[in-house]
């Protein structure tokens, strides 16, 4: 982590837009990712994740906006931005009637990595993979976590100084998912520049900062810690009831509460301050004659901070249509 | 272009043909096959027609007509039948595609007038048989009617004398036997060629796509340029088992006589490999999908080249706009060479016009197939 420095970013999206038709895929997206940095990208599948990241890669044009990767300009230039990234794609891509090594080589030729280096860089590859004993391996054979491991090791093998990984978790059980993000750190300590996207929510705490993208629009950036005590604006009660309708019903326009939303059998209730909400909620609820039996403040989990958001976003999205 | 990424990709591409060893097979039996299939079943030579004789007069000179149609080596006399009813049957039937009709005053005639006729009717569903059958019956009536000439002028008591004011001495080049075969082999080597090299390559960017493979490699550093030509590398050498596949087979199973050099037949089968294998990689960069690439190269190849590429209909019979057309078949080129070789002999710089082409050719579905391909998705 000590090589994170601040200077120059290595990732720079400015205003960037991606229409398909009348569809707009990334709208207005602004971020920037410093060297070393691992920036996490959530987001519900069709949020845009993948566009962006492939619009960084140079394989997708920007409407508009600006993609600047590694201080180059991947739509004027994106040759040159390919030699100095890796890209995992979201489905599996390497060739799966090639053995492991064969896959290894075939994008050590790609690349050219210099002869003398390759051998080296091939064997930290299935290292790092853990397909030590399986080099022969055809590929259709290795499980998905292996499979994963070794797209890695294809994406590093020119030691790229910005890796884009698309769901490069997706499908891979919890183990084999830990494993896959200790490597990751590994790769960032080094001073790599790391955009990772990922459907599951709790993998945000791995990285240094997330975004919440949703439809398009990056609703929320910012490293997890950041996420749970601002990004929300307010502090979440928890509230657990007989009858949630009415209470969500009287809730709603009540003084003080910014959103109310269903989780599980309870109610997510965002204030604007809790010691206050503490006390004035269960009195209005009182006259309504509604007794919550249990109302406390709650620590937000990121995936409570990214629920509310969506929904915040979708119901000022609603709103504005 | 960087040699790392062609070898890198060629050598992919192999192991990749080697792990497929159905499509292998497929890509190595399929012109072995269809040389054996239409070296056989493709042959314009009338011969032996099969020929229904009627003889209303049943005498010694009737019988000797027949006799000739018997000898003759276009004829082979099927069926002899006494009712029109019948000659009727066998054309019906297709038992005979000729009949030839002795009249009951034959021989009367003859020795009365010195004129007689016979009728011959024929099975003119197939125009082209029936136009040639038609010229070999009158040829052999023809042979019949000298025949009998000359026994009449015997017969007179007066010196035989041959009449005969002019001969036309004609001799036979490149083709002494005028065996369609010989003509007809070395068109279809390069007809077969034409369609399985277009086949072979018409999957290769297509199944990329659709397993997934592409994104991955168009996120490289890789070019265009470098993609195709490391592709079409390992296809060349497999175009060429193939073609040495038909080449033999017409040379030593059909011997057909081969009368050019190995080095010109090489240079120009290469040169003609890159135009058929490049034709596919383009289609199979325009179309994404295997099935539809593969489709529209068999669509694309077969028509043209059975019908405009001169391997079975002459080029120069064909009205002038199709004549036209027929430069653009590329088939047509190596069809020339393929039979100049064979039959000629021909030198290189006998062939320049033709191999000019096919360099013209190449070069130009390379460019466009370098230039087609694009590393986006969208």
């Amino acid at each position: 982590m000590n090589a994170r420095e601040p200077g120059e970013p290595q990732i720079i999206a400015e205003e960037l837009i991606k229409r398909f038709g009348t569809f707009v895929a990334v709208d207005h997206v602004n971020f920037r990712i410093g060297r070393g940095e691992i920036m996490g990208f959530l987001g519900p599948n069709g949020a845009g994740k993948s566009t962006i990241i492939r619009i960084l890669c140079g394989l997708l044009r920007p409407s508009a906006g600006r993609a600047l990767v590694a201080g180059i300009d991947v739509a004027a230039d994106p040759e040159r931005v390919r030699e100095r990234i890796g890209y995992m794609s979201q489905k599996f891509s390497l060739y799966r009637d090639l053995n492991v090594e064969e896959n290894l080589r075939f994008f050590g030729g790609i690349y050219r990595v210099p002869h003398n280096e390759l051998a080296d860089r091939m064997r930290f590859a299935i290292d790092m993979a853990g397909l030590r004993g399986r080099e022969k391996a055809l590929v259709s054979t290795l499980a998905g976590g292996w499979q994963q491991r070794l797209a890695l090791g294809c994406a590093v093998l020119h030691r790229p100084p910005i890796l884009f990984l698309d769901e490069p978790t997706s499908g891979v059980e919890p183990a084999s998912r830990r494993r896959f993000w200790d490597l990751i750190h590994t790769l960032a300590a080094d001073g790599v520049s790391v955009l990772v996207s990922t459907h599951y929510m709790d993998e945000a705490e791995y990285c240094h900062r997330a975004a919440l993208i949703n439809q398009g629009r990056l609703i929320a950036v910012g490293s997890p810690e950041e996420l749970k005590h601002t990004a929300l604006g307010g502090e979440l009660l928890l509230l657990e009831g007989d009858s949630l309708g009415p209470t969500l019903a009287a809730l709603t326009d009540a003084p003080g509460v910014l959103d109310c939303s269903v989780f599980g059998n309870a109610l997510h209730v965002l204030v604007r301050d809790a010691a206050r909400s503490l006390t004035e909620l269960p009195a209005l609820l009182e006259q309504k004659g509604l007794r919550p039996t249990r109302v406390e403040p709650i620590r937000a989990s990121l995936e409570d901070v990214f629920v509310q958001l969506i929904a915040i976003d979708m119901a000022q999205r609603r709103q504005a249509a | 272009m960087k040699l790392r990424r062609l070898k890198a990709i060629a050598v992919k591409e192999v192991l990749q043909i080697w792990r497929d060893p159905r499509s292998l097979m497929i890509a190595l039996l399929l012109p072995f096959t269809q040389m054996f299939l239409l070296g056989y079943g493709v042959n314009l030579d009338l011969k032996h027609l099969p020929v229904c004789t009627f003889d209303r007069e049943g005498s010694q000179l009737s019988q000797d007509l027949f006799k000739h149609f018997q000898a003759s080596q276009y004829f082979t006399i099927a069926r002899n039948v006494q009712s029109y009813s019948q000659v009727v049957a066998a054309i019906d039937n297709a038992d005979c595609s000729i009949a030839i009709v002795v009249p009951p005053d034959f021989s009367e005639r003859l020795n009365d007038s010195g004129t007689a006729s016979v009728q011959a009717i024929i099975d003119a569903t197939d125009d082209n048989t029936a136009n040639i059958a038609f010229g070999y019956a009158a040829a052999v009536v023809n042979g019949f009617s000298n025949d009998v000439q000359v026994s009449w002028i015997d017969r007179q008591g007066r010196p035989l004398q041959q009449v005969q004011p002019m001969v036309v001495q004609s001799r036979v080049w490149f083709n002494e036997d005028l065996e369609s075969r010989n003509f007809i082999i070395p068109g279809l080597v390069a007809a077969i060629m034409a369609l399985v090299g277009a086949q072979l390559t018409s999957l290769t960017i297509s199944r990329e796509w659709e397993r997934g493979t592409m994104e991955l490699l168009i996120s490289t550093p890789v070019r265009p340029s470098e993609l195709m030509i490391g592709k079409l590398i390992p296809y060349l050498v497999l175009g060429w088992l193939d073609a040495a596949f038909c080449l033999a087979i017409a040379a030593l199973w059909f011997g057909v006589p081969y009368r050019g050099t190995l080095f010109a037949l090489f240079v120009t089968t290469s040169l003609f490999l890159f135009v058929v294998l490049s034709i596919g990689y383009l289609l199979s960069v325009l179309i994404r999908s295997q099935v539809g690439a593969s489709q529209i190269a068999l669509l694309a190849t077969m028509l043209p080249t059975m019908l405009l590429s001169g391997y079975i209909f002459p080029i120069d019979q064909m009205p002038p706009v199709i004549r036209d057309i027929t430069y653009l078949i590329y088939a047509r080129y190596y069809v020339t060479i393929v039979k100049d070789l064979f039959l000629k002999g021909s030198s290189i710089v006998e062939l320049a016009t033709p191999i000019l082409f096919l360099i013209v050719y190449a070069t130009a579905v390379m460019v466009l197939a370098a230039h087609a391909f694009r590393k986006r998705l969208d």
